[in-house]
């Protein structure tokens, strides 16, 4: 028992290092998706930096803190492929509010 | 962090690895604590939810033909007789975001045994939910002194109300129940719950250091949100 312990502890910590560069990244990512706001890149510049921002921050998050990183990929697969459901689900209200707003326009100018 | 070694037995890694475990005919999750596995489960389940949350915000404010309100000037401060933009909210970020480190330290620290580190990360991550909570009864407050509701609001489009109260309520609520399980642990931390193998309440499950990365998964999914929320709600 004492033996398992101890191999279950050689590989469940980490050296306090990585968690504090990531926490510093963190926060330096943080700061830069609020200067996006603060000097109002307006347009293509803005989404992509915003969206840029956003999924290497829950990228840090998710693959270090969360531990996904030193999962095993059973794992690591079962989690991220739904997501895919997601990017689909996304894509799908796209078109539908192009749609929507498109009508909407459309009937105002014009008329019933 | 699974266990690469089980029984002896080495396990294959990456995609190889993963047929293997999958193909098994026994536990797919190899070395991964069940309880860590369904709070997983919970938590993709709970990505749901808040996907839907965000797409549907995004079919709304797409679909709208009258100005959205401009975030950055709703969400603004005046400080000091200055206006910063968003002021509130990037606090609330940068203070979601220490509260994480912090967990993730715990986690670290639970690993290694060592009770009042971990017993003191977990308080000051508690301690970060709750200000973090606070500032947002604040922004609440705040907007509905301004005039927000559900309905309507003088700043633009009126599905803004609605969508704001939802996704920032539904986050909040998720933060409120971590902070009250941060609290527990804290103390059965400090009791030393976790050194004795002290079942919990409604388990027999022995008393573990790996509840408190199963409690680390939940906190960082809410700071994971937040990220989102951030980025579409606020920054968008």
């Amino acid at each position: 028992m004492s033996n398992t312990e101890e191999k279950k502890q050689d590989s469940t910590t980490h050296k306090i290092g990585i968690y504090l560069w990531i926490w510093g990244l963190l926060f330096v990512l943080s700061f830069f998706s609020y200067m996006v706001d603060w000097y109002q890149f307006q347009g293509m510049l803005r989404w992509s930096l915003i969206l840029f921002f956003m999924f290497l921050k829950a990228g840090l998050i998710m693959a270090f803190f969360m531990h996904l990183f030193w999962e095993r990929y059973a794992l690591v697969n079962v989690l991220l492929w739904p997501m895919t459901a997601i990017a689909c689900f996304i894509f799908l209200m796209v078109s539908e509010f192009k749609y929507t707003v498109f009508t909407r326009f459309f009937y105002f100018v014009v008329g019933g | 962090m699974s266990d690469p070694k089980i029984e002896g037995f080495e396990l294959k890694p990456g995609f190889s690895g993963m047929a293997k475990d999958t193909a098994s005919d026994q536990t797919m999750f190899k070395g991964v604590h069940w309880g860590k596995a369904m709070m997983w489960i919970f938590l993709l389940s709970d990505t749901f939810i808040f996907s839907c949350f965000l797409i549907s915000y995004m079919k709304g404010r797409g679909s709208t033909i009258v100005d959205w309100p401009n975030a950055s000037e709703v969400f603004g401060l005046h400080v000091f007789g200055v206006d910063v933009p968003l002021l509130l909210i990037a606090i609330m970020t940068f203070v979601l975001i220490t509260s994480s480190g912090t967990m993730a330290l715990a986690v670290k620290y639970g690993y290694e045994r060592n009770k009042k580190m971990c017993g003191w990360l977990i308080l000051a991550t508690a301690i970060g939910g709750l200000t973090f909570v606070g500032m947002q009864a604040f922004e609440w407050s705040k907007l509905i002194h301004e005039g927000v509701r559900p309905w309507e609001n003088p700043f633009g489009a009126p599905q803004f109300g609605s969508f704001f109260f939802m996704i920032t309520g539904f986050h909040g609520t998720h933060v409120t129940f971590g902070v009250i399980f941060l609290f527990i642990y804290a103390y059965k931390t400090f009791a030393g719950h976790y050194d004795e193998g002290k079942r919990g309440w409604f388990t027999t499950m022995k008393g573990d250091y790996v509840e408190i990365e199963i409690l680390g998964l939940y906190w960082h999914f809410v700071d994971l949100v937040w990220v989102f929320i951030f980025a579409f709600f606020y920054l968008w």
